[in-house]
């Protein structure tokens, strides 16, 4: 277990460093100048190459990289060239909201996803198999923007049951629920479909295994057998879909902060990328990097927690 | 005296594409206590689902669709499922042919040999962990709280094999059936794990129902044989019968198949052909197209089980001046 954790955090590193590098370069080759940007549109020539020369960036861009990669080292991620600001502040102001909604997006997909396959599975060709399959298919297909925007429509306007956007109660209040709901379904479908998908097979493969059999010859019972026996071997794949998921819901917070308004990391990366705030660009891509790799760990932890077949030493 | 197991003209039908097509078509024996019944015959016949009939553990599609089955004078058939779970693993226990997969990998060996403990018995946690070491120590696993804590695939298959046994005993069953327990076995192993049986089945006063397709295996456990074909029993009696003189030419045929160490010329003679498909309509006697024997009448009338002794019957017109079953049971009555 120690050995994955030291291999996850050298792959870390390593994708730290490349991700950066990418990130940093495809910014500063774009078009876009910050100081235009920051200076705005009165700004002379050489006003702009005196914000140049304060934000570093009239050094030659490796040079600039290896700057920043310096700070980085150092924890320190640099300053937001649009309100000076730090990026960790920045950050950390944000990251609650945007962690929050992908948590609720994912307890939405397991909740919804692993039932409606298993039972899919356990009643195959059934209705219930039949339309879940069709939901799920719908759920993969349809655009977050476009479900989150016909969600306000119908729950906040039309019913006025759902604030139309927002995320500032805290999530354990009934005020903070009831913000997160839209967003959390809206970013939780896609994956609550993928879930359901991947359960559905992998339970119908598992309830004709021979140990599903010796189960039933035993005398267990049938709902034992269903969701003891068979559902925690029917898991294993399951678990990497969930992971999977995971990454793809993060990316997926960057349009459901816009479409819900919250204030999120994705808002803040949008408008970072917008107005070439190259730090913040920088450090909120780190952070997805980061908790991209830790979610895979977890993933790995719980792989060998549900199958005793896996071992890391 | 009242038969342990007594299957009366069984019947087990799947639903299929091309209809409702038998598998097993009228089959009847009967198992007293302490005794061995082998089920023989090529794979498809229908020995599995005939076990699985009894056991109430039919495939989804299939169902029984007439006999009788009788378990200590109690019929099983009309059952529901949770009166039939009762039994499973408690007074009927089964033991299935791939060690290497009926076992759950996500659970301890422990665990799953408490589970019908549990389910079955009153025994508290400290009594169900004494019991499961008791009984792995029977099946010859030394070291049984070592064993309790490991997963399946710590097991090498001969022992995996040794825990389903385990398992299969340990609420004490009065039916033990094994469905090929050892073809995935290697002969040494496979030789320890039939012995084990065998002596258990004398200590404890089972009766055993054990499926093969392997007449030497019969040879070394069987007390009576039944031999199967297409659904059908062809022919059934004691295992001296069966070897010393066996009647139906398939059985006739099966016994010449095994390998013959002393002749090689005559080793492995199969029978020719293969078996019929369930959607197969063959008139008169199912084994006519294989048979060397058959007559015009084997292809127009199916033949009825004919009693060559009073525990041999066979099924086939050759035997026709032997007393058919049924009047040999009236001489009984
Ligand atoms: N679920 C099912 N649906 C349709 N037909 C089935 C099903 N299960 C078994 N059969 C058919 O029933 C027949 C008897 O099968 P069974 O498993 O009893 O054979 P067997 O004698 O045990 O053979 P083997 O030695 O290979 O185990 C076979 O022809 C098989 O194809
Ligand atoms: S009844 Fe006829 S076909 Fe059938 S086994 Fe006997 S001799 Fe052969
Ligand atoms: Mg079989």
């Amino acid at each position: 277990m120690v050995g994955l954790i030291m291999k996850r955090f050298l792959q870390l590193l390593l994708l730290l460093v490349g991700i950066s590098f990418l990130v940093f370069m495809s910014m500063h080759l774009a078009p876009g100048d910050p100081a235009t940007i920051i200076g705005g549109p009165t700004a002379t020539e050489s006003d702009l190459q005196a914000i140049r020369t304060d934000l570093g960036l009239d050094k030659p861009v490796l040079v600039q990289y290896f700057d920043y990669i310096r700070g980085v080292v150092q924890g320190d991620l640099g300053f937001s060239f649009q309100n000076n600001q730090s990026v960790s502040e920045a950050i950390t102001s944000r990251f609650p909201q945007t962690l929050n909604l992908a948590i609720a997006s994912m307890i939405v997909a397991i909740v919804i996803g692993v039932p409606a396959g298993i039972i899919s599975a356990i009643k195959q060709n059934s209705w219930f198999d039949v339309s879940s399959t069709t939901v799920a298919l719908a759920g993969i297909s349809i655009p977050n923007f476009w479900l989150g925007a016909m969600l306000i429509l119908i729950f906040s306007v039309e019913l006025q049951w759902l604030p139309v956007g927002g995320l500032s109660a805290p999530f354990w209040t009934i005020e903070g629920m009831k913000q997160l709901i839209l967003p959390a379904i809206t970013l939780g479908t896609a994956s609550a479909a993928m879930i359901a998908r991947m359960s559905r097979s992998a339970m119908l493969e598992v309830i004709r295994a021979d140990y599903i059999r010796t189960a039933r010859a035993k005398g267990v019972k049938r709902n034992t057998v269903v969701w003891v026996h068979a559902l925690r071997n029917a898991m294993i794949p399951v678990i990497t879909v969930i992971g999977l998921n995971f990454g793809f819901l993060l990316g997926g917070t960057i349009i459901t902060e816009q479409v819900f308004a919250i204030n999120g990391v994705g808002r803040l990366m949008i408008d970072a990328i917008a107005a070439r705030d190259f730090p913040v660009v920088q450090g909120t891509v780190l952070l997805v990097a980061t908790l991209f790799v830790v979610v895979n760990l977890l993933v790995d932890i719980i792989y060998a927690f549900v199958d005793p077949r896996i071992s890391y030493d | 005296m009242e038969s342990l197991l007594n299957v009366q003209n069984l019947v087990t039908s799947f639903r299929t594409a091309d209809g409702k097509l038998p598998a097993v078509r009228g089959v009847s024996f009967s198992v007293q206590e302490g005794e061995t019944l082998c089920i023989v015959g090529e794979s498809g016949c229908g020995k599995s689902i005939t076990t699985l009939s009894v056991m109430g553990l039919l495939p989804d599609n299939g169902e029984i669709s007439e006999g009788s089955i009788t378990f200590q004078g109690e019929e099983l058939t009309h059952k529901k499922e949770e009166e039939m779970r009762k039994h499973r693993g408690n007074d009927i226990s089964m033991i299935f042919q791939e060690p290497m997969t009926a076992l759950n990998p996500v659970f301890t060996v422990g665990y799953q040999m408490m589970e019908p403990l549990h389910l079955h018995t009153k025994l508290n946690k400290k009594e169900k962990k004494s019991r499961a070491v008791e009984l792995l120590t029977q099946v010859g696993l030394s070291d049984a709280e070592k064993v309790l804590k490991k997963y399946p695939h710590e097991l090498s298959g001969g022992m995996r094999q040794r825990v389903m046994i385990a398992i299969a005993l340990a609420c004490n069953p009065s039916l033990l059936i094994a469905d090929e327990p050892t073809t995935a076995l290697d002969v040494t192993i496979q030789a320890q794990i039939l012995d084990l049986i065998d002596d258990l089945k004398r200590d404890l006063g089972m009766g055993v129902v054990m499926v093969t397709h392997d007449m030497g295996v019969v040879a070394e456990v069987a007390d009576r044989v039944m031999v199967m074909y297409a659904g059908h029993v062809v022919e059934t009696g004691t295992v001296e019968e069966i070897f010393e003189n066996p009647k139906h030419p398939y059985t006739k045929g099966l016994l010449a198949s095994v390998p013959n160490v002393d002749d090689e010329e005559h080793s492995l003679e199969a029978i020719p052909g293969s078996l019929p498909n369930l959607n197969e309509k063959i008139s008169g006697c199912r084994f006519h197209p294989r048979c060397p024997f058959a007559t015009e009448k084997c292809k127009e009338e199916d033949p009825p089980r004919f009693q060559i002794s009073n525990q041999h019957q066979s099924k086939c017109w050759l035997h026709e001046e032997a007393t058919t079953n049924e009047s040999r049971h009236e001489a009984y009555s």
